[in-house]
């Protein structure tokens, strides 16, 4: 039971990390990215085939690298393409990472993937640590990426990002400079993604094709709009509630008689779906709405003043 | 005391930059500029100045030509031939937000509002130069911005009392007026350190007592020393605030001269009312 919890915890953080990615590219900056998994993909086989031969800590870099370096290269799309166009875009990327992953045999083992992917710290890892080990790594993870994503929210970065995503004419005219803050804000989140990749390789120490779905595309969309656009707390939220519903839920056929596994697993998508329709009518902003910089953070009402 | 202040600090920017420039160029001049729509012309070589320190009116018949100039100033649309010199500098074709780092700033004629910025966070984002929003400023900068965010504060403070928004200030920009919406607009070019304010027809939609407040205002701005352009098809505001008027017609400049002038001209009556010329 208690390895049972660490898997569904890393999950949730994984989820997180996919998410804060999104948050900032889709959340932040407006740019729709529909190859999410692709990128996950991309960071994970990076760190796969990089960490035996430069080790963990390198590989972990390198995968984000690569991943901001593509992302980087995709958004510079957006100078040619109307913003809708880039989802496109970003779905063909997906696309063209899992043919290549399955067909580059010699390099991704192909359907077979990769095993034995070095986890960090193993050399110094105590025999029945390891996953106490990957728990602590992927829940530091996620808080130096909460915290950094979180500094650039709450700056002058992110406003301009936030002007960009509400009308890049005008944040144009007020000179803002519309393609580099967007290619930045992309680059930053597949680095992010990247880093996420690289976690769901070092958890399961195996990897391939089948594991990178678009579902983690999908899941990471209902983490940001179910959390609230452009706030990160409200992200990891929607992240964790997601994932707690999908792993809560597996045990409903002990509770609910009549209903066999294969159902269960339709109805459980079907849930979160239907929570996610209610929450946007109930509550369209999401369940935390993003940070704004206040009147009263500069001139405090007279009030408080005493 | 604030707004004093404010404006103080602006003028004193405008008057530097005043100070430097001893060439007796034009502020802004425009030479055979031209940028077509398929097969219309909406500039076929426009040539036209505007001076330093007075307001000229962009007037002319719908289709002229207006907006689209007004679009190939701020880098909104890009022409074809022709030139654009500010204070002698080639700026013909720059994008949009280096034509705005230049103090070349502009409304838009369907306000164009940041909908989920807050009134104050439209404001706090117009200031040019700001440290924190570069990806390196913004994380190991946070003390230098933050002073610059303060700064700025003050300022979007003393306008917000200026325009009379400053109840306003934490409300999405999405949820005002049509004319607070151009007064939040005007308030956001002031923020941006501007030379040349381009205004596309404030007056459009405007209740009486704010468009006597748009007046006013242009009118204390210009005596600061800053220069405007605007686009307008009220000619009761062009002639209450413009000190020389270009008539357009066609994506041609037909006759300027001020107001009076201009609106005596037989070639301006005719291209109003579609006589062939």
């Amino acid at each position: 039971m208690i390895s049972y919890l660490v898997t569904v915890v890393i999950l949730v953080a994984i989820a997180a990390l996919v998410g804060l990615a999104l948050n900032l590219q889709w959340g932040l900056a407006g740019l729709v990215n529909f190859g999410v998994a692709g990128f996950v993909a991309l960071g994970a086989y990076t760190l796969a085939i990089s960490a035996p031969h430069v080790g963990w800590l390198a590989g972990l870099a390198l995968s984000a690298a690569v991943c901001a370096g593509l992302s980087m290269l995709l958004s510079l799309l957006t100078i040619r393409l109307e913003e809708n166009y880039l989802a496109i875009v970003t779905i063909g990327f997906a696309e063209i990472v899992r043919i290549l992953l399955l067909n580059l045999g010699d390099l991704t083992g192909g359907a077979l993937g990769i095993a034995d992917i070095p986890r960090p710290f193993a050399g110094v890892t105590p025999a029945g640590w390891g996953d106490a080990v990957i728990l602590a790594f992927a829940l530091g993870l996620v808080v130096i990426v909460f915290a950094f994503s979180e500094a650039l929210v709450r700056s002058p970065f992110g406003r301009a990002l936030r002007a960009v995503r509400d009308d890049a004419t005008a944040a144009a005219a007020l000179g803002k400079p519309v393609l580099a803050l967007r290619v930045r804000a992309f680059a930053i989140g597949g680095a992010i993604m990247g880093l996420a990749g690289a976690l769901h390789a070092f958890f399961l120490t195996y990897i391939d094709p089948s594991q990178f779905t678009p579902i983690i595309t999908a899941y990471a969309f209902m983490a940001v709009i179910a959390g609230g656009r452009g706030s990160n707390l409200g992200l990891v939220l929607g992240a964790g509630s997601i994932m707690l519903i999908l792993e809560a839920t597996r045990f409903l056929k002990d509770v609910i008689p009549g209903v066999d596994g294969v159902q269960l697993s339709a109805l459980r998508l079907g849930m979160i779906g239907v929570g996610i329709v209610l929450l946007l009518i109930l509550r369209p902003e999401g369940l935390v709405s993003e940070p704004k910089r206040r009147f009263a953070d500069f001139f405090p009402p007279e009030s408080e003043k005493a | 005391m604030h707004i004093k202040k404010a404006f103080a600090q602006q003028r004193g920017t405008i008057a530097l930059r005043r100070g430097d420039d001893v060439n007796p160029s034009p502020f802004l001049q425009v030479k055979g500029l031209t940028r077509r729509y398929g097969g219309v012309a909406a500039l076929d070589g426009v040539t036209l100045d505007l001076a330093r320190g007075q307001v000229t009116g962009l007037i002319g018949p719908n289709g002229a030509g207006k907006t689209t100039l007004l679009n190939a100033l701020t880098g909104l649309a890009r022409p074809e031939s022709g030139t654009v010199l500010l204070e002698g500098e080639n700026v013909t074709g720059m994008p949009a937000h280096v034509m705005a780092g230049k103090g070349v700033v502009r409304s838009f004629q369907i306000v164009r509002e940041l909908a989920s910025l807050t009134v104050f966070e439209t404001l706090l984002a117009a200031p040019p130069a700001q440290s924190g929003e570069t990806v390196a400023g913004a994380l190991f900068g946070r003390r230098k911005w933050w002073a610059q965010e303060r700064a700025n504060a003050d300022l979007a403070r003393a306008l917000l009392e200026r325009v009379g928004l400053v109840k306003l200030a934490d409300q999405p920009s999405a949820m005002l007026s049509g004319g607070q919406k151009k007064l939040l607009e005007m308030a956001r070019a002031l923020l941006m350190k501007p030379r040349l304010i381009l205004l596309d027809e404030p007056g459009a939609g405007v209740s009486p007592p704010l468009r006597l407040e748009i007046v006013r205002l242009v009118r204390e701005l210009k005596a600061e020393g800053l220069s405007f352009g605007i686009v307008e098809h009220d000619m009761h505001l062009v002639e209450e605030v413009c000190d020389h008027v270009h008539v357009l017609a066609q994506g041609r400049a037909l006759v300027s001269g001020t107001f009076a002038e201009a609106t005596a001209d037989p070639r301006v009556v005719s291209a109003y009312l579609g006589v062939a010329a």
